[in-house]
């Protein structure tokens, strides 16, 4: 199904609403009230509706959580503006809380006289007792702080969908379209896209899709035509100046997983992704899965080890073989990446990492794969490490893993994380036919041949693939002669071998972009230095503190190793080098290491990304201001 | 660019490396190699086509002395390299080389699963009930008891039988042979080789020095007679010097037992035939074991189904069939999208 609509520019008619430059919405409610389609919707009404916009998704860690209970509450949260949206936003203006528990779970977040869009039909003694009040904050004053618009949206959405003829049941499962009609309205947001998507998916029944555009209706005109909020005419948020083109949201998954595709076609190499379950990596395969029809092979192995090796009989057969996993996945397959330096075959090992030690909280995000990425290997074994900043950049670094993979021959691990993996955000898609091809040269040549002869200017070695008469060869993870790829123990040639290994992967460095300033001076007081999720937070941090007038500026890391050749020289322009990370401080202790420069770490490790406050503050306080 | 002349036929030493084959002098490993340079002559195999792969072991070093491509890996993951080899290209003809610590202990998992799937492979392991390389330890096929460097008081632990795990494990493709067997074991691989899906063959193998003669209560050159039974689809299971001997099911029981023909009565009728296709039989050829029975050799088992590479294969078709996903270009423009014109 293709749906495809344009945005006006134009101005919104039906003032005289509240102009707000931004908004943060949080949908929370049961696992079973529908609560990320709700948000889905919303945040296309929203991209079309001209505004930037970023989303996250939050959903329990439990696979079917008991209804009604504080750890059953799934959540999305969009945030969406006239500019400079980067993150899925700190606070929430307003909460939509369908029952106690999500109200529960989720009040901590909402801004100081926020809104609350709560459903009363759903707060019953025994809903309140089961998220853990005493009495009902709607009714107890608690709420005193906030603006709080009590419906009970329950038997309002029984009534506009009566006609209909569901059951009781089905009847309220509409309950998440009025209240989206609700929001809508209170948004100025158009209900065509959603009523144009409620009639595809619902084409065998069309009693739902009536019914729940009946219920979308109902929200809309009760908030249109009812005094919610005291002379509250809703909120105007004006568009955002966006490039022309066509867009999409796209998820970080998404993203990575059509970028390796996009890679493996401008590399003209069958795409071998092998996989093994893990969260929050899975939703990777599940894509590729989709795409067999593009030539792209999926196989889900009997663990992590098998998925890493069978990736690499892929490359050594002459594929593009990528693995992918989380941070306890990529320990697994860490035997397997030495295999494949040593042979030097090309690999990608993707890694959506996620809270660690051990099992840790595999749906909390976090950035501490870096060491394990960079170091965790047993013997001198360098790869090539990138790092994605969003979602919709896991698509240009997806690519950029397959050619450095095939130019170099060498692993390279693709950091993403949970955090990216979810998130959503609007995706100028690009024209994959215009896109500059890389394709791979196998071996052809039998005069002279060894597995081992190298390009002498990258240092790859030749990639002879079995299937060519008089290419015939042995390779494996003993140590090889360096002129013949024969098996070596010679001491020299093993002490030239790593030098060779080392140097092929520094040269990386020369063949990627030089290390640039992603805002304010070149030069200066101080430089903020990022990789990975934390680019919108940091990103947006150091905007407002620009405009505060302080010093700053934001350096933004993909090529994790090997670094930018020129980033020693840029910190040391720099009177102070801070790295906000979400782990315990590991860029730190290589830039530390790597430049010899007094770096500052500001660290989070709760399994939730930075907010933007908090960046301000942690910079602030080194700036000491 | 050369061009090579494709020889009419190429000899077993053709299939040899210029490598010095490193195996101590003695081992059965010699014996193996050079049945299966006859095997590949025999069927005529491309060398460009085929591709050796292994572990870690000393019968991983298997491939450096063939002149076929080859892949020495890592310790246990052959099956899953094979695999991935196999489904980026299934024109390739892949022979795997365990170990009988590597494939059962570090790698059980893997070959387990190979099985399972019926990747189109020969998987040979060479079973020496020993840890050669590491020095002589005792390995997951070792007898109870087995004294070595990490159980000087005997192991406690029960060995795995490998061709009662190959059929648990779903095997459509089991034989047996010893490294000794000269003439019959390049059949035995030519037959593996013959079968569609993953064929697994145990070849008992003697490690002259951590572990010599343990096979010798059937492989003695005075014992061999009456302690093999070299099985023949279609054929009445008869063995013996003089023919003597032969299987039958045991009264009321599912099991095979050995009985003296001529003796109590029982002739040539009575002996159990050998029906390659038939699971259960061979499930029983498996469970006869112990130091007191003949060993069954040749092919236990044979009955083949769609291979892996197959299944996946069909799957692709289909999917270009019926998939909407055809085009990554089209594919990033569907679903939900907005345009958004100039200013
Ligand atoms: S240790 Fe045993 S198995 Fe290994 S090469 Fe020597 S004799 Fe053969």
């Amino acid at each position: 199904m293709s749906t495809t609509s344009t945005v006006k520019k134009e101005v919104p008619v039906d003032a005289p609403r509240a102009e707000l430059e931004s908004a943060v919405v949080r949908f929370a409610g049961d696992s079973g009230d529908g609560m990320q389609l709700t948000g889905g919707q919303f945040t296309l009404a929203t991209a079309l509706a001209g505004n930037d916009l970023a989303t996250f998704p939050d959903f329990p860690a439990e696979i079917r959580a008991p209804a009604g209970t504080t750890f059953g509450v799934s959540s999305f949260q969009i945030n969406f503006g006239s500019h400079g949206i980067k993150t899925s936003g700190d606070s929430f203006d307003l909460l939509v809380a369908m029952n106690p528990a999500a109200l529960k779970v989720e009040l901590k977040g909402l801004k100081q006289s926020g809104i609350i869009l709560a459903d009363t039909g759903s707060f019953s003694d025994r809903n309140l007792r089961k998220a853990g009040y005493d009495g009902n904050p709607l009714e107890d004053g608690s709420l005193d702080a906030y603006r709080v618009i009590a419906l009970d949206i329950s038997q309002l959405t029984l009534d506009s969908v009566k006609e209909h003829g569901l059951s009781n049941k089905e009847a309220l499962r509409c309950k998440n379209l009025w209240t989206l009609g609700f929001i809508y309205w209170m948004f100025g947001r158009k209900r065509k896209a959603t009523t144009d998507w409620l009639e595809t998916k619902f084409a065998k029944r069309p009693e739902l899709a009536a019914a729940n555009v009946a219920a979308l209706n109902a929200g809309h005109a009760v908030a249109e035509t009812s005094e919610i909020l005291d002379g509250f005419q809703g909120f105007a948020i004006p568009q955002a100046t966006i490039s022309p083109g066509q867009y999409r949201a796209v998820t970080g998954a998404e993203a990575m997983a059509w970028g390796l595709t996009a890679g493996c076609q401008l590399a003209e190499l069958q795409m071998v992704f092998c996989s093994y379950p893990i969260t929050p990596a899975s939703s990777v395969l599940h894509t590729l899965s989709t795409m067999a029809a593009l030539g792209v092979t999926t196989f889900q192995a009997e663990d992590e080890i098998a998925a890493a090796c069978a990736a690499i009989g892929a490359s050594y057969a002459g594929g593009m073989g990528i693995t992918s996993s989380s941070g306890p996945g990529v320990a697994l397959k860490g035997e397997a990446l030495g295999l494949a330096i040593s042979t030097e075959l090309p690999l990608v090992v993707l890694n959506s990492q996620r809270a660690g030690p051990s099992t840790g909280m595999p749906t909390k995000t976090e950035q501490s794969d870096l060491y394990q990425s960079v170091y965790g290997r047993n013997a001198d074994s360098p790869v090539c490490v990138l790092a994605a900043r969003s979602p919709a950049d896991c698509f240009d670094v997806g690519i950029e893993a397959v050619r450095i993979a095939t130019k170099f021959m060498t692993p390279v691990i693709v950091l993403t994380d949970g955090y990216i993996s979810n998130a959503a955000e609007p995706w100028l898609i690009p024209d994959v036919a215009e896109m500059r091809k890389f394709p791979v040269k196998f071996e052809a040549e039998t005069e002279g041949f060894h597995p081992f002869k190298r390009d002498p200017k990258t240092l790859a070695r030749s990639w002879a693939v079995p299937g060519v008469a008089g290419l015939e060869h042995r390779i494996g993870g003993i140590e090889k002669d360096y002129n013949s790829g024969h098996i070596s123990y010679d001491p020299a040639n093993h002490q030239k071998m790593t030098n060779v290994r080392f140097a092929k992967i520094k040269g990386i460095a020369d063949d990627t972009p030089p290390q640039k300033v992603d805002n304010g001076p070149d030069i200066g007081k101080m430089a903020i230095v990022g990789w990975g999720s934390s680019y919108g937070p940091i990103s947006r941090a150091v905007d407002n503190l620009l405009a505060e007038g302080l010093e700053v500026s934001h350096i933004h890391i993909r090529n994790i190793w090997p670094l930018p050749k020129n980033l020693g020289g840029l910190l040391s322009g720099f009177d102070k080098v801070v790295v906000p990370e979400m782990n315990n401080g590991q860029m730190l202790t290589v830039l530390r290491s790597e430049y010899l420069v007094d770096a500052q770490g500001i660290n989070k490790v709760t399994g939730q990304p930075f907010t933007i406050a908090e960046l301000e503050e942690g910079v602030r306080s080194q700036l000491g201001v | 660019m050369n061009v090579v002349a494709k020889p009419e036929a190429l000899k077993p030493k053709d299939y040899a490396s210029d490598q010095e084959v490193r195996w101590c002098p003695g081992c059965g490993d010699y014996a193996i190699l050079r049945a299966v340079q006859k095997a590949l002559a025999d069927i005529g195999a491309k060398k460009e086509k085929t591709v050796f792969v292994s572990g870690i072991g000393c019968a991983a070093r298997f491939p450096y002395y063939l002149s076929t491509y080859g892949f020495h890996t890592i310790h246990g993951r052959a099956p899953s390299i094979a695999t991935g080899i196999k489904i980026t290209n299934p024109e390739l003809d892949v022979w795997i080389v365990s170990g009988d610590g590597d494939s059962l202990s570090i790698g059980g998992n893997h070959l387990l699963h190979l099985i399972r799937r019926n990747v189109d492979v020969q998987f040979l392991l060479f079973n020496n009930e020993i840890y050669g390389l590491t020095k002589g330890q005792y390995s997951p096929t070792s007898r109870a008891g087995t004294r070595s460097p990490s159980t000087p008081l005997g192991s406690v632990d029960k060995p795995i039988s490998p061709v009662a795990f190959a059929l648990g494990a779903g095997a459509r493709f089991i034989a047996r042979g010893i490294d000794s067997m000269q003439k019959k074991l390049p059949d035995v691989f030519a037959r593996a080789h013959a079968h569609k899906g993953a064929s697994f063959v145990e070849i008992y193998q003697n490690c002259i020095v951590y572990n010599d003669g343990v096979f010798s209560n059937f492989t003695e050159k005075d014992v061999v007679a009456n302690r093999q039974i070299h099985l023949e689809h279609g054929k009445p299971i008869i063995f013996g010097a003089e023919n003597q001997f032969g299987l039958r099911v045991a009264d009321g029981k599912l099991a095979l037992e050995v009985v003296s023909i001529g003796e109590d009565g029982i002739t040539e009728d009575d002996i159990v035939v050998h029906d390659e296709t038939d699971r259960i039989m061979a499930h029983m050829l498996a469970e006869m074991q112990g130091a007191d029975r003949p060993v069954a050799i040749g092919v236990l088992y044979c009955d083949p189904m769609t291979s892996y590479e197959e299944g996946m294969q069909g799957l692709q078709a289909r999917a270009k069939k019926q998939s909407m996903n055809h085009d990554l270009n089209e594919l990033l423009r569907r679903g939900h999208t907005w345009t958004v014109e100039d200013a």
